[in-house]
């Protein structure tokens, strides 16, 4: 009822970016799964710490200690062990480091390549959309996973630096596609059409005028982004393609213990469960932001 | 507040016989800042053959008030108090009983025929939707029947038309086959929400005929939705006038429209623009605001030059919008350009901006003929014109904050450092009457007034000579309206631009131009000053449009109403009514125009009147 809502602003009034926060922070599914990934980065980071800084973790990743009983999770190695005596719990603290920066990486990659050429194309219109357009249908067209895996190979040398910029290259089609529509709809808006008219160019009209008010397309469209970008690491690991020894990443661990699945079940277990947590927590973050920035969407209970 | 109630007590018909009665209606909506009380006590009665008008502002609960009947609310609405249909209460259906009564007892007509109409239906899908549902009658029965209602509403060839999708269709005829659904069960009461605000003021004129014809003809009651005093004037029998959830008046619509007694409906009455009334400009100061700027008198703001403006379409013929038109809009001048939609006068206003380039034919501004500047001195020239768009809320960057917004053309353009931009923004605020406080206020707060205010100092910004304005003020309330009116003028009066001032509404332009061009189709019908075009016009087209806008005064609308009758009569058209007497063969009949429905016109049938 836009006569309820015309009502309630005079009362009060909040910004565009407060009203986002303020259906944000109700969206309960949203905030514990901010919280969980919160978790998840900071005992990550701060167990077994990063490059020269020490954890607060005692034991690390590449060191062999004595076995206890079969290697199951004990205090002492809470995560249990693998075949040769290593403490599983910070192999998969760097496992989980490793994957996160990937999918962060990759995500942001994707995300400025995808808004500039999904802006451009949208904006432009003419011969740049349709060089862009096939482009991104071109991209789309070859099976995401064998390109990544290609991709990947080549960029292998650059350790996990190179897999994140290969990933960033390939997965960025899809937000490209919501870009432009959106930018398509937001220039057909008398704003922008007031903003031509005293004389703005074309850059300033995409970054000040268009591609702010697509703000939330592309937030969502980034947030998703990153889950499915843990999803493709993962599977490239498990295939042989992504992240190579003696890097890890969760998808690698549980290639390396494949066989284990039935003797040493927590060598499969662990990895899995960090990887379920990660990409759940992202997707719920992402649909709470929907939630936020597209009001109409609302499933409150009135 | 107490409600004023002028009905005098013999017009008062036993209560029992009502169609339609609200009681003590109390709307709340549970929103996410809390509860907002729409509707706050409304008490009203709708009788057969008898149009009620519920008049009101945007925001006032008028729709909510009338959605109520229909069982519609959201979800989150909480009603208290009695809806009464014929002899059915409506909070106490059921939900097969509510479906029932919806159609069968009570009908609504929507303000937009485009959305109310289903695209991917054919018009006699959709017709006989109503009957089957209702049992009323099944397939050729059916759809005899709804050739039967198409006819009745005037449409000609009736059995073509079943099979033809809405977009075949102009608006009026649109709007005529929502008003045939709507009697298609034969109801007692329509709801009528803004019937006629999406269409055409000599269209306006046919459609509020029809539902005349329609209460005289089966005595249906109808609730007449409308923030249009001359629509209220026309139509209404007796007037119920809303604020704010209140109803603060209800009577006669002679009594309540030629002798107002709340202090809200003498403001609203007072606010509406007057056709025959305008003040005007005269040509003193025209002269005044030349002599003013010291501007060369010579070199007119705006020179069209035999305008040829085409759109291009994928495998068909261009098409033509702009044809051979050719005026000029002199320093400090308003000039009024008059026509109803797909007349193309919006076009103009945009290649006047510089953003559709004209086929053939000059624009030029301020002595600059815009096909042969290049882009630098393009965007000089630019710096020189001013736009204002019909809406506010599209027409600022929801996401600058006012003061950002104002001074963006500054930005552009680099005039000036932060703190003098911040300081013309200020002036310009004070210029437009608007609190200083308003500088870090985002668009959504501010009201629709307040907005065009917005737009308009962000009009202003950079000093223009020549100033478009795009039918600024008619997504605005009347009261709202008359206030910009206002300010507008003492702005022109102050900076002393010229002005192409884009409307649809003949009685804004007698209020502030000079000049008036009747455009129709793309073409020039009529130009010259406001007097002669609007007091004495010489073209039919001008006549017909004169004829058609209706005054908020219900004697004098009778009046015109009559003379509109006549002067279509002389003209040789036909007066819009129910038929309610089809022959067995509803074949059309012969002689009437069918306007807009095939071929030649990208724009479907929106360019002529039904």
């Amino acid at each position: 009822m836009t006569d309820a809502e015309t009502v309630t602003i005079e009362e009060k009034s909040y910004s565009q970016g407060q009203l986002v926060r303020r259906r944000f922070f109700r969206h309960k599914g949203a905030i514990v799964a901010m919280i969980v990934l919160g978790l998840v980065v900071l005992v990550a980071f701060t167990s077994i710490g990063i490059g020269p800084i020490p954890g607060w973790w005692d034991k690390n990743p590449v060191s062999q200690y004595e076995k206890v009983g079969t290697g199951a999770p004990t205090w002492a190695h809470p995560f249990g062990q693998d075949s040769i005596g290593k403490d599983y719990f910070a192999l998969v603290m760097l496992g989980t480091q490793k994957s996160l920066i990937i999918a962060f990486g990759v995500g942001l990659i994707s995300t400025l390549i995808g808004t500039v050429v999904g802006a451009f194309a949208g904006y432009y219109r003419g011969w740049v959309e349709s060089a862009l357009m096939r482009l991104t249908d071109l991209l789309i067209v070859i099976p995401l996973l064998v390109l990544a895996a290609v991709l990947g190979k080549i960029a292998s040398p650059w350790g996990i630096w190179g897999l994140t910029l290969m990933l960033g290259i390939v997965t960025w089609t899809g937000l490209a596609r919501l870009v432009r529509g959106e930018v398509l709809s937001l220039r057909e808006r008398d704003f922008v059409v007031a903003a031509t008219a005293v004389g703005t160019g074309a850059q300033r009209i995409i970054f000040k005028h268009v591609l702010p008010n697509a703000v939330g397309t592309i937030i969502v469209a980034a947030t998703l982004a990153i889950s499915a970008a843990i999803l493709l690491e993962t599977s490239l690991s498990f295939l042989g393609f992504g992240v190579q020894p003696p890097d890890t990443s969760l998808g690698l661990l549980i290639s390396q213990y494949q066989t284990a699945f039935t003797t040493r079940p927590w060598l499969f277990w662990w990895p899995g469960l960090m990887i379920l947590a990660i990409a759940l927590s992202v997707n719920f973050i992402g649909d709470g932001l929907r939630d936020a920035f597209d009001p109409r969407q609302n499933r409150s209970k009135a | 507040m107490p409600t004023l109630d002028l009905t005098s007590s013999a017009d008062i018909v036993a209560g029992g016989d009502a169609v339609l009665a609200f009681t003590d209606l109390h709307v709340t909506f549970g929103t996410e800042f809390g509860d907002v009380h729409a509707v706050k006590g409304v008490t009203l009665e709708v009788h057969p053959g008898e149009v009620v008008a519920l008049v009101g502002e945007s925001g006032s609960g008028k729709s909510v008030t009338s959605t109520t009947a229909l069982g519609l609310l959201p979800g989150n609405a909480r009603v208290s108090g009695s809806v009464r249909v014929g002899d059915k209460i409506v909070g106490d259906l059921d939900p097969a009983a509510l479906r029932k009564m919806r159609g069968n007892d009570i009908a609504m007509v929507f303000q937009e025929p485009m959305t109310a109409l289903n695209p991917v239906l054919t018009i006699g899908d959709q017709l006989t939707e109503a009957l089957q549902l209702h049992g009323l009658a099944y397939g050729s029965q059916a759809m005899a029947r709804a050739a039967e209602l198409l006819e009745m509403v005037g449409i000609p060839e009736p059995r073509r038309r079943l099979k033809q999708y809405p977009h075949e269709l102009s608006g009026g005829q649109r709007q005529r086959v929502v008003i045939a659904m709507a009697i298609s069960c034969d109801p007692r009461v329509i709801i009528a929400d803004e019937p006629t605000t999406a269409l055409d003021v000599t269209v306006q004129a046919d459609i509020l005929d029809l539902l005349r014809s329609l209460k005289d003809k089966l005595d249906t009651g109808i609730l007449l939705i409308t923030h249009n005093m001359g629509v209220v004037a026309d139509m209404a029998d007796r007037v119920a006038v809303m604020l704010k959830g209140d109803l603060v008046e209800t009577g006669t619509a002679e009594q309540v429209l030629t002798n107002p007694q709340h202090e809200y409906t003498r403001r609203l009455l007072g606010a509406v623009p007057h056709l025959g009334e305008g003040s005007g400009q005269s040509d003193e100061g025209v002269r005044a605001s030349v002599e003013k700027e010291k501007v060369d008198a010579a070199v007119p703001a705006l020179e069209l030059d035999n305008l040829v403006i085409e759109y291009h379409r994928l495998g068909k013929p261009p098409f033509r919008a702009v044809d051979d038109v050719s005026f000029t809009v002199g320093p400090g001048e308003i000039v009024g350009l008059v026509g109803e939609s797909g007349s193309g006068k919006s076009t103009i206003g945009k290649c006047a901006l510089g953003l559709i380039p004209a086929v053939s034919g000059a624009v030029r501004i301020l002595g600059e003929d815009y096909g042969r500047l290049r882009r630098k001195q393009l965007k000089d020239l630019r710096r020189r014109i001013g736009v204002v768009f019909q809406d506010p809320a599209a027409s600022i960057n929801p996401r600058f904050p006012v003061g950002e917004a104002i001074a963006e053309p500054l930005a552009v353009h680099q005039v000036g450092d932060a703190a003098s931009r911040k300081q013309r923004v200020m002036d310009l605020l004070d210029a437009v009457e608007l609190p200083r406080s308003f500088y870090n206020r985002y668009p959504h707060e501010l009201s629709g007034g307040q907005r065009q205010r917005v737009s308009i100092a962000r009009a202003l910004t950079l000093e223009p000579e020549l100033l478009v304005a795009d039918e600024p003020t008619s997504a605005l309330d009347v009261s709202v309206q008359a206030a910009v009116l206002e300010m507008f003028l003492s702005l022109q009066s102050e900076f002393g631009f010229a002005c192409l001032f884009v409307s649809h509404d003949l009685a804004v332009i007698d209020l502030l131009a000079h000049k008036v061009v009747v455009l129709q189709n793309g073409r020039i019908v009529e130009q010259g000053d406001r007097d002669t075009v609007l007091r004495t016009p010489r073209e039919d087209y001008t006549k017909r449009l004169l004829a058609a806008a209706p005054v908020p005064d219900p004697i004098e609308q009778k009046l015109r109403r009559e003379d509109r009758h006549r002067l279509l009569a002389e003209l040789g058209d036909e007066i819009v009514e129910l038929r309610v007497d089809p022959t067995s063969d509803p074949e059309p009949p012969a002689g009437r125009k069918t306007p807009g429905a095939e071929g030649g016109n990208p724009l479907g049938g929106a360019f002529h009147g039904g």
